[in-house]
């Protein structure tokens, strides 16, 4: 591990050269990896046959339902309801493989080939390889989501036969860019176990178990720990209603997870007119007949796609302190 | 003294409370062949490290021709090759490719670039196996392959961790003959090497290094003269009456020891065979043989680490403690 045996010295004086030197040639050599590599292809093949498999189940939903629905086009992603699978869920467990899938073995794998030393070697600074590699993985993820939410949309429009509306088209790309969002935090998470782990497959493992925990354990765990920290109201629970404090703690915490934070802004996003929990007062102060307008759905989802940015941006930054001060020899 | 193109003075570093290498001073000067020798930990790999900028030096500095690799490292990297101790490759990209890569990095114009890689492979024998995956390579080939990016990347020093290790008696032959042909392009070529009759066949100079001392800097004879009490020795063969006496009188010589009938071993100052020749047939003797021992580094090496602790002999035995 890193760290451990450098005694902080005072910061050395202004480096010379510029840092992003070598950039676009790790970015486009790493781009081109992972596009031709299997791994890639196995892990797209994964979504496209889990996403085809729900696309075409809703599609068949959406078909038989009579009913209005100003976003017919948008049940595609997020059918209404307690649909049990629906592309955003395939999306959300299969985003976060396919991005550890990218990342896990980026830096420990060129200690592991020896390449390492012989890369440093070359008239470039580290932060070169590193944000080559990141925004390569980035990258490769971005083409990877856009294809697929264009052959969704295509499919949508073959089998549905309408087009989506202009509204629909601006929460579905609002939608993409939450998703690339979810993916290069676990993409950051997964260099930055890449970093620490000089074992590529000791990286693997420990972002999946992150990930298997944040996913399955921590929204469990989380309303505990709200519970422990800021205990119910009695006053509160006797109407039947939960205890203001409690929630906010239940919520704060669930929000660790990136996967809470992407289902909210995926929730906001593509069903304007569900009841989310930030909403839940406004039940009370009158039932919401129309559904939220874009703007304001952009508005309420915007808390959660700062925070995913902002996650994505800390866990790189800490990978990046850690590999400028790491030992090049393995 | 002609231009220096490494000078380091003090250098120290240091991990947690082990110091890896402590305050060792040296210079190199441009197109000189300099070995660095010592056993497994001495710190050679760690000064090597230092300096390429490639880990943090915690005293003393370095400077890589005129710039400090601390500060400056994409100015030292430029004109610096580095081949690691253990040179790796991506092993699914072909040997043209993975130089290709590496060109990019150095910022070699796509024009030149293939021209270059070409003439690189074709001076270290890969010509005909470049468009081959490096995952098919043996050790030597990819040894090879990692040379080939220095002299690709047309450096004013070649810096060489064990570039021998893994290579057969005519790998390392053709090795040697290509860090001759470095050297008379003017680079300037640091080696670190356990083979110690190769490196005194090819080095200018050597640096022993013990537990991260440099503990005798010099030429070979320079050194022998430090550890084996001066000199050269000169073996007689000849027959003759009174020769022990005639030819300890030759200027130069220190001691004569008769170690058989009519052989005699001269401890000299300096190569002393003509003069040793002259005093046999001045004394009317006949001469049978006459033979220079060059002091061996094998030799220096094993008596050093006799004398100074360490572990002699065995190359590739137990750390130093530092
Ligand atoms: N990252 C590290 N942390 C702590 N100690 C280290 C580290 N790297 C090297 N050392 C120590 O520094 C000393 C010098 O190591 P170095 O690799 O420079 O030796 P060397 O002369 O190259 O040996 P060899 O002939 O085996 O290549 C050793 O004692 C080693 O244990
Ligand atoms: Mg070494």
């Amino acid at each position: 591990m890193a760290g451990t045996r450098a005694i902080i010295m005072e910061r050395k004086m202004q480096r010379e050269g510029s840092p992003w030197r070598g950039l676009s040639v790790v970015f486009f050599r790493e781009l081109f990896d992972h596009l031709t590599s299997v791994r890639m292809l196995v892990l797209q093949f994964l979504v496209l046959l889990f996403g085809a498999a729900v696309v075409y189940f809703a599609a068949e939903q959406i078909r038989n339902t009579t009913a209005e629905d100003p976003f017919l086009f948008m049940r595609l992603f997020a059918p209404p309801g307690q649909t049990l699978l629906s592309f955003v869920l395939v999306l959300s467990i299969l985003v976060p493989i396919i991005a550890i899938g990218l990342g896990f073995d980026s830096v420990n794998g060129e200690y592991n080939r020896r390449t390492m030393s012989r890369i440093l070697s070359q008239p470039i600074y580290r932060d070169a390889l590193l944000f080559g590699k990141f925004l390569a993985g980035l990258a490769t993820l971005t083409i990877a989501l856009v294809t697929l939410w264009l052959l969704v949309i295509g499919f949508g429009l073959l089998r549905l036969g309408i087009p989506p509306s202009g509204e629909e088209i601006g929460r579905l790309l609002v939608f993409l860019v939450v998703t690339i969002a979810y993916a290069g935090v676990w993409l950051a998470l997964a260099m930055l176990f890449s970093i620490f782990f000089r074992s590529t497959a000791t990286a693997a493992l420990v972002s999946l178990g992150l990930w298997l925990f944040l996913a399955l354990l921590w929204p469990a765990l989380a309303q505990l720990f709200g519970e422990m920290i800021s205990p119910q109201d009695i006053r509160f629970a006797a109407l039947g209603l939960p205890t203001p404090d409690t929630l906010a703690w239940q919520q704060g915490l669930s929000r660790i997870s990136p996967g809470t934070l992407y289902g909210e802004a995926v929730v906001a996003m593509l069903n304007p007119d569900a009841q989310s929990m930030t909403t839940l007062l406004a039940q009370f102060q009158g039932r919401i007949q129309t559904p939220l307008p874009l703007d304001q759905s952009i508005i309420q989802a915007w808390p959660q796609m700062v925070s995913l940015i902002a996650g994505m941006i800390v866990l790189f930054v800490i990978g990046y302190v850690a590999f400028q001060r790491q030992e090049v020899r393995a | 003294m002609s231009d220096l193109v490494i000078e380091a003075r003090d250098l120290t570093k240091r991990y947690g409370q082990a110091t890896a290498v402590n305050g060792i001073s040296f210079t190199v000067e441009k197109g000189e062949i300099f070995g660095l020798l010592g056993p497994n930990g001495a710190g050679k790999t760690t000064t090597i490290l230092m300096m390429l900028g490639l880990t943090e030096v915690s005293g003393g500095s370095v400077s890589v021709m005129g710039y400090d690799p601390a500060r400056q490292p994409l100015q030292v990297k430029r004109l610096v090759g580095y081949l690691p101790d253990t040179v790796g490759f991506y092993d699914y990209m072909t040997a043209a490719d993975n130089l290709r890569y590496t060109a990019a990095l150095i910022g070699i114009e796509p024009k030149e670039r293939d021209k270059r890689i070409a003439s690189a492979l074709d001076r270290v024998g890969l010509a005909d196996v470049g468009t081959k995956h490096v995952g098919a390579f043996s050790r030597g080939m990819r040894q090879r392959l990692g040379l080939a990016e220095i002299l690709m990347k047309d450096v004013q020093i070649a810096i060489l961790d064990e570039p021998t290790s893994g290579l057969d008696p005519h790998a390392t032959a053709e090795l040697l003959e290509t860090i001759r042909s470095l050297k008379h392009d003017g680079v300037a070529v640091l080696l670190s090497s356990h083979l110690l009759d190769r490196v005194q066949s090819i080095c200018d100079r050597v640096a022993l290094f013990n537990a991260g001392k440099i503990a005798l800097i010099g030429t070979v004879p320079q050194l022998a003269s430090q550890v084996l009490g001066g000199g050269y020795h000169v073996e007689v063969e000849a027959d003759g009456v009174g020769l022990e006496q005639k030819l300890g009188a030759v200027p130069g010589v220190r001691q004569v020891e008769s170690v058989g009938p009519g052989r005699f071993r001269l401890l000299a100052e300096g190569d002393v065979r003509p003069q040793a020749a002259a005093a046999v047939v001045n004394a009317g003797g006949s001469l049978r043989r006459l033979s220079f021992d060059e002091p061996s580094l094998d030799t220096i090496y094993n008596r050093y680490f006799q004398t100074h602790g360490g572990h002699p002999g065995d190359h590739h035995g137990a750390q130093n403690a530092a």
